[in-house]
């Protein structure tokens, strides 16, 4: 085992002084990402200015087989580059450059460093822009997208990060330098890149990604409506898309976060609505026109007491800045809030949040819901206060059982957020033994020693036996292998 | 009709489960339409040709779930019935082509570059890996980044990984109208170049192939969006539009007719035309080239991928050598690594995409 100074020495001659932090006071900003309610000081952070110097780090890493965390821009919400206490940091933020633009083709490669927005920002001149919009886009990066295989509101028409790009560069827990993907539109052998796509960086150290590009599309135009009750605004989403039509954006929100969303934005929402929509429809002018025309017929149809079409670009970006603005909104009705990341079945959404309305009063925290209706994925906020004893503790276990009711009508405890730390005990309510035990083997095929970010994304079987999930799987019980304890 | 729904996982979780126990080898079929792909199949059949039926379709939810063995064209008819499509358009190659066959093989048709591939809409599968155990990976929901993404990764390994069960896939609205516009007169060059310029516009494109110096461009939406696209592109209108498309989808163009051995060509979409002696039809905005030729297999490997491709030896040729590009010794050992993961006695489809996989 190599002891912390010997690992500094040699790290510094590896690379410049300012790119390795040892000391307390430096290492405190890389404790903890957006899921702050978890916190670790790592051993050592660096943050090499080269793809070289990142092999080289991961080659003297392995070479004293110290664990690794790699880290983009920190806005995780499930504690997935939450630091190892005797591992190394990997902070990719100083790789930061965009390599090139290819116009014609409609591809860009860029550094892992580089913010998802800047993306869409450096080729507009183009009339191009990537899609995949996750929230935090102004500040979180593409390398922690790849990793994450983030979404955003427009996932139903455009997909998330693995339908978006063609190619990453990954450095192996060896320091090898491996090309996943190509930029062809697909490659020889298996697909690795679907497999590193969203691996948490259990698999790998992405280092470039060769992403996607599409024209802006000509028109974008949004509808909101106000609905009496939940289940009439689900049935309405169900109503649009069967009538063969695929909104770009189509987002609910429940009576709380409306009246927060309003407080804080001022979007013009209707306070007594008991839900809204905002569906958002794109592409040519034409299209929208006529779409947009039968969007507000089906959303009255459904019994929606308001249809308000934005009447222009700025009223749009108003109703929209509400919707946007919903997570720090409902952040100033308590001193805390816990964002949940469940998806379901749509036609399921009247029963979970009847279940969830069950749960708050159970636990006795009030929650906010936000929903990208258009694909499923579920945002129930729960708020509390972290300095009142035991609290943090209840909220936990209600947003467990908020992911397990998920897992019960056939969804998934993860849309968009992954899984990391936070939902590593849910993981053993989605997947049996055989399944986890699979994924483990995936695992052992790129890292062998368990090296990247150890502990993260896939429990093992004896965390499962101990948290005593009983997954039913095909009627058989689970971990029949493990003793109880 | 009997046959239309019938559930034989258990029958076929055994058979895998013996195999791994005897160590023999198996060879996946269903409707048998791709047993000229790839390199040549050996080992005892595996038939999932029984495993059969639409086990959920949810129109409101553009999700639907079908056995593996499921013939394609009862589920291209059972989506129609609600004007809903496989957006990736797959080719059949055959009356019997089955769901699993062509989700294993990952095959997408003219649709692919403008809506995305039959791996991109594969949302979860049920299947069994080689110890012969039932796994399930994905789900029935869009959005899913729970596990690393297993599902995904059985499109297009050839039944190398696991024998698919059922897959789960994201289907899409049929586009109401179309439009084939025709520009005549167009080097492969041009053709390139104006195929990706329009990709780059707010263009309802769907389709694109070059052959001949013929340039046919397929456009799909809302009549009024078809209208004003005819109103602005130039090209001739071309009747019966269809027959051109689903003719290069089941390779019968006349182009495939030669006896010379075929290529698939995969390309960065704007890339330049290899420099390789034979004919070319160039579709999916230059991202799928086929090429008819007698040139060297190592000739024309090297030539594409200098350029950032690979070549896929599709017909004709010796099916015991090289059919897929080779891999790089660091990707070829993760390929290594995983068969051991899913597949520890090498037993599903050996040797069917790579020798010693």
């Amino acid at each position: 085992m190599i002891s912390k100074a010997e690992l500094v020495t040699q790290l510094l001659a590896l690379l410049p002084r300012d790119c390795v932090l040892f000391e307390t006071e430096d290492l405190s900003p890389y404790e903890c990402d957006g899921l702050s309610a978890y916190r670790q000081l790592p051993w050592v952070t660096v943050l090499p200015n080269t793809v070289e110097q990142v092999q080289a780090v991961m080659r003297l890493c392995h070479q004293y087989q110290l664990p690794v965390v790699a880290r983009g821009a920190g806005t995780g919400l499930s504690g997935g580059a939450l630091p190892h206490p005797n591992g190394v940091l990997l902070s990719l933020a100083k790789l930061k450059s965009i390599l090139s633009i290819d116009p014609l083709g409609r591809t860009a490669r860029v550094q892992p460093g580089v913010r998802n927005l800047a993306i869409s920002q450096a080729v507009a001149a183009h009339g191009l822009y990537y899609a995949p919009d996750p929230s935090s886009q102004i500040a979180c990066t593409i390398g922690g997208n790849v990793a994450e295989n983030s979404g955003g509101v427009h996932c139903l028409k455009y997909g998330l990060t693995i339908h978006n790009i063609l190619q990453v560069k990954l450095v192996t827990v060896t320091g090898e330098l491996l090309i996943i993907g190509s930029e062809a539109f697909d490659s020889a052998g298996y697909d690795l890149l679907a497999l590193v796509t969203g691996s948490e960086g259990m698999l790998g150290i992405i280092v470039e990604v060769t992403v996607r590009l599409l024209p802006v599309p000509e028109q974008a135009q949004v509808v909101l409506a106000a609905f009496s009750d939940v289940e009439k605004a689900a049935a309405a989403v169900g109503n649009i898309i069967a009538a063969g039509i695929i909104p770009a954006g189509l987002e609910m929100m429940d009576k709380l976060a409306i009246n927060a969303a309003e407080d804080y934005a001022h979007a013009g929402y209707p306070r007594d609505a008991e839900a809204i929509l905002l569906c958002e429809l794109d592409g040519m002018h034409a299209d929208v026109i006529d779409q947009i025309a039968r969007v507000q017929i089906i959303l009255s149809q459904a019994g929606a007491t308001e249809v308000r079409l934005a009447a222009d670009e700025q009223s749009r970006a108003l109703l929209w800045k509400g919707r946007k603005s919903a997570f720090p909104a409902v952040g100033r009705l308590s001193p805390d809030y816990y964002c949940m990341d469940g998806t379901i079945p749509r036609r399921h959404l009247p029963l979970v949040l009847r279940r969830i309305a069950e749960l708050s009063q159970q636990y006795g925290l009030a929650v906010a819901n936000v929903f990208h209706a258009g694909d499923g994925n579920l945002h129930p906020l729960i708020l509390y206060d972290a300095n009142k004893p035991g609290e943090l503790e209840r909220v936990e276990a209600f947003g467990g059982k908020i992911l397990e009711f998920c897992v019960e009508v056939g969804g998934s405890i993860t849309g968009e957020h992954g899984v990391g730390m936070e939902k590593i005990n849910q993981m053993c309510v989605q997947f049996d033994a055989l399944e986890l035990t699979q994924f483990h083997a995936i695992k052992h095929a790129f890292d062998p020693q368990g090296l990247l970010n150890p502990g993260k994304a896939v429990p093992t079987l004896h965390r499962c036996a101990e948290f005593g999930a009983m997954h039913v799987h095909h009627g058989k019980a689970p971990f029949p292998e493990l003793e109880r304890f | 009709m009997a046959l239309n729904e019938q559930d034989i996982s258990a029958a076929l979780q055994q058979q895998v489960a013996l195999a791994y126990a005897d160590k023999t080898p198996l060879n996946i079929c269903a409707g048998n339409t791709k047993a000229f792909y790839g390199r040549t199949a050996t080992g005892n059949v595996l038939d999932v040709s029984g495993h059969v039926g639409i086990v959920s379709y949810e129109p409101t939810e553009l999700v639907l779930t079908a056995r593996a063995g499921t013939p394609l064209s009862d589920i291209e008819s059972a989506l129609a019935a609600h004007g809903q499509m496989l957006a990736f358009e797959p080719p059949h190659w055959g009356a019997s082509a089955t769901i699993g066959g062509t989700i294993a093989c990952n095959l997408s048709g003219p649709r692919r570059v403008y809506t995305g591939s039959a791996r991109d809409f594969l949302l979860g599968c049920h299947m069994i890996n080689g110890k012969g155990e039932l796994l399930h990976f994905g789900g029935e929901v869009m959005k899913n980044v729970a596990g690393y993404d297993a599902a995904r990764l059985m499109a297009g390994a050839m039944g190398t990984l696991g024998v698919l069960l059922d897959v789960s896939l994201k289907v899409l609205p049929m586009p109401q109208h179309k439009l084939t516009l025709l520009r005549s007169g167009l080097s492969a060059a041009d053709a390139l170049t104006l195929m990706n310029r329009l990709a780059g516009q707010s263009l309802p494109l769907s389709a694109s192939a070059w052959i001949d110096g013929n340039l046919y461009l397929r456009f799909s939406g809302a009549a009024s969006t078809i209208a004003s696209v005819q109103h602005s592109q130039q090209g001739e209108v071309l009747e019966n539009d269809e027959d051109i498309w689903t003719a290069i989808r089941e390779l019968q163009h006349p182009f495939f007719a030669s006896k010379q051995p075929l290529w698939r060509v995969a390309m960065p979409q704007v890339a330049a035309q290899p420099d390789v002696a034979g004919d070319w039809l160039i579709e999916w905005g230059g991202a799928q080239r086929w090429l008819r030729s007698d040139a060297a297999a190592g000739d024309i490997r090297a030539q594409v991928s200098a350029l950032g491709g690979h070549a896929t030896l599709f017909h004709g040729g010796d099916r015991a050598g090289a059919m897929f590009q080779p891999l790089t010794a660091g990707i070829w050992q993760l390929h290594q690594r995983l068969k051991q993961a899913f597949d520890p006695a090498g037993i599903l489809n050996p040797g069917r995409m790579y020798e010693n996989l």
